[in-house]
């Protein structure tokens, strides 16, 4: 009896929890997982509207090659998306682990500073920081005149200096989207016992290895974290310029809702293929 | 002998403690220097903005004005406000928003607390399920999710972002459903248990026990609701085409709308012209209710992101 009557719980305790989840598990079907299964279907065809409805003739993959090897904007903006990927990703990462240190400090003024550094997270959109970017206000005005800009473009070995430069003309846009990140490492820093770093000191180890050998393994599961919120975020921002293809495609009459599904599903598998790099660089466990 | 070799001691001591002191607040002032250089740069483009949006036209082709404008010029501000749409705007967009916001907060909450305190069948993979999905790219799925909300009549409205908000689906959901999921794995069952055995119900243990204990949480997800659904464009764009408009929409549009509302008729007169600081303005103007609002709550804000546990326990 009692046996029974517990079971009758569990299962009633099974049930709540379904309950529970179903407006996800309702929403997934209904919001991503249909849409999902449609849009594959659109992009290995040609979508007409017309008065009676949607007409879709299969079309194989004719869209997938149009997007890759003959559109002309699809070619520039792949590019142009990439080497903001492999350029930007790596920057927010390193800068928003230099700010979270300097925030780590337990100097006067500190959450000032952390609340100016957050700031941007809550103003960031679109149409501001395309405006910014025409006004020339998201560089630093004059830096192309210092010296050391200077030197750094004429005397050093292009693939060196690339990088280098990239930093300056676009520092401000990298630090812009650090905010969510330092936040996550600054917590996870300040979670280290202070004592570990007493231990180390009293044994000789320098801030350089305490960096590299305590604070470094411990955030490093907030790195894998912090490298794919980046690139959902570069990827997902208004300005991307795969993004305005996309948009601009699904109206575009030679184009049409076809080309526009075959484009955004290539483009998927870019920002999976980019996380799984960044899984291989720092998601997965050491034995 | 002893006694001067004491003193000598002493001495070397206190000059230790000095130099290391010394050296303290000598790292102290370099780290001050240089968070004042990082904020100033990340403040130079509101900076920038701020001079420009206050020059009027002889003061912005001058190359000697750059940070101080000769006088304040007011002008920018009343028409960038008039081209954004001015109080309708800022209400509906606000209101709308608003709505969204609530709806998404009270969806993630329920989901989240049924991923962290329950146990079913397929939990597990259902949860990997929904952390994949965060990558999906908006892209993927909109089209049939435009058509579907065209069919049913509900493009100019705001239901395009309620319904996938209630439903979990709704901007960045995931994130706001795993910080819930986090704080309610961080209450102890045992709370929920006494609760039970008091003759609790289960809603009576979800609303009245496990979200007032969860308001750290409830505050980061309603505040990054409401900012990321207000500056959402792109989406905005498409669901509202120009029935409801939004500051941010409004702003990507601005030269199209400052020359409907004010056409070029003296072009002897280049005050009534489209410039940098109409501009500037509208793009300030823009961003000033989210700066306000962060003002009043980042206090609050950051405590509880520090306690929603993101960075897990």
């Amino acid at each position: 009896m009692n046996m029974v009557s517990k079971l009758k719980l569990r299962s009633r305790k099974q049930w709540l929890g379904v309950l529970f989840v179903f407006p996800w598990i309702a929403g997934f079907l209904i919001f991503t997982l249909y849409p999902l299964v449609t849009t594959i279907i659109y992009s290995f065809s040609t979508v007409r509207f017309k008065l009676e409805g949607v007409s879709i003739t299969y079309e194989n993959v004719k869209n997938f090659t149009d997007v890759l090897f003959k559109d002309p904007e699809f070619k520039l903006a792949l590019p142009k998306y990439l080497v903001q990927i492999f350029y930007f990703v790596p920057m927010v990462l390193v800068f928003s682990i230099l700010l979270s240190l300097l925030l780590n400090n337990n100097l006067k003024g500190r959450s000032f500073f952390r609340a100016l550094f957050f700031l941007p997270v809550i103003i960031i959109s679109g149409p501001v920081v395309e405006n910014l970017q025409t006004m020339g206000a998201a560089s630093l005005q004059g830096l192309g005149s210092f010296p050391v800009y200077r030197f750094i473009h004429e005397s050093i070995p292009d693939f060196i200096a690339a990088p280098v430069l990239y930093v300056f003309d676009n520092a401000i846009m990298i630090l812009w989207y650090t905010g969510v990140q330092t936040l996550i490492f600054l917590s996870a820093m300040q979670k280290i016992d202070r004592s570990i770093y007493e231990a180390s000191m009293v044994d000789g180890a320098s801030s350089w290895q305490l960096f590299w050998k305590i604070i470094i393994p411990t955030i490093k599961p907030f790195i894998f974290l912090n490298s794919i919120y980046t690139i959902v975020d570069v990827s997902m921002s208004t300005m991307n310029p795969i993004i305005i293809e996309i948009k601009n495609a699904m109206f575009n009459i030679k184009k049409g809702f076809g080309f526009a599904a075959a484009a955004s599903w290539i483009y998927f598998f870019i920002i999976l293929l980019t996380v799984l790099i960044s899984y291989f660089l720092f998601g997965r466990e050491r034995k | 002998m002893v006694n001067i070799n004491i003193k000598n001691l002493r001495r070397v001591r206190r000059f230790a403690v000095t130099r290391q002191h010394l050296k303290g607040s000598m790292a102290n002032l370099l780290l001050y220097i240089m968070m004042t250089a990082v904020g100033f740069v990340f403040l130079y483009p509101i900076l920038v903005m701020t001079a420009e949006s206050t020059k009027d036209v002889y003061d912005l082709v001058n190359p000697l004005v750059r940070w101080f404008p000769t006088k304040i010029y007011i002008a920018n501000f009343t028409r960038a406000w008039v081209v954004l749409g001015g109080f309708k705007t800022l209400l509906s967009s606000g209101g709308y928003m608003l709505l969204v916001a609530i709806c998404q907060t009270i969806s993630s909450a329920v989901i989240g607390y049924g991923f962290a305190k329950f146990d079913f069948k397929l939990k597990n993979a259902l949860f990997m399920l929904m952390v994949c999905t965060f990558i999906i790219p908006d892209q993927v799925t909109f089209m049939p999710n435009y058509l579907m909300f065209k069919s049913f009549g509900m493009l100019k409205t705001i239901m395009p972002f309620l319904l996938p908000a209630l439903l979990g689906q709704g901007i960045k959901n995931v994130i706001f459903i795993l910080i819930y999921c986090q704080f309610f794995k961080m209450i102890p069952k045992a709370l929920d248990e006494a609760a039970e055995i008091d003759g609790a119900g289960f809603l009576r243990i979800f609303a009245g026990i496990n979200l007032p204990l969860a308001m750290p949480a409830t505050v980061v997800v309603f505040i990054f609701s409401f900012v990321w659904h207000w500056n959402e464009t792109y989406l905005t764009d498409l669901y509202f085409e120009d029935a409801i408009r939004t500051f941010p929409l409004a702003l990507s549009k601005f030269t199209e709308y400052f020359q409907k509302l004010f056409p070029v008729e003296d072009f002897a007169n280049p005050m009534l012209r489209m410039n940098e600081g109409v501009r500037m303005a509208g793009t300030l103007l823009c961003i000033l209710p989210l700066v306000i609002m962060y003002l009043l709550v980042e206090p609050k804000l950051v405590e509880s992101l520090d306690r929603a546990g993101i960075t897990g326990e």
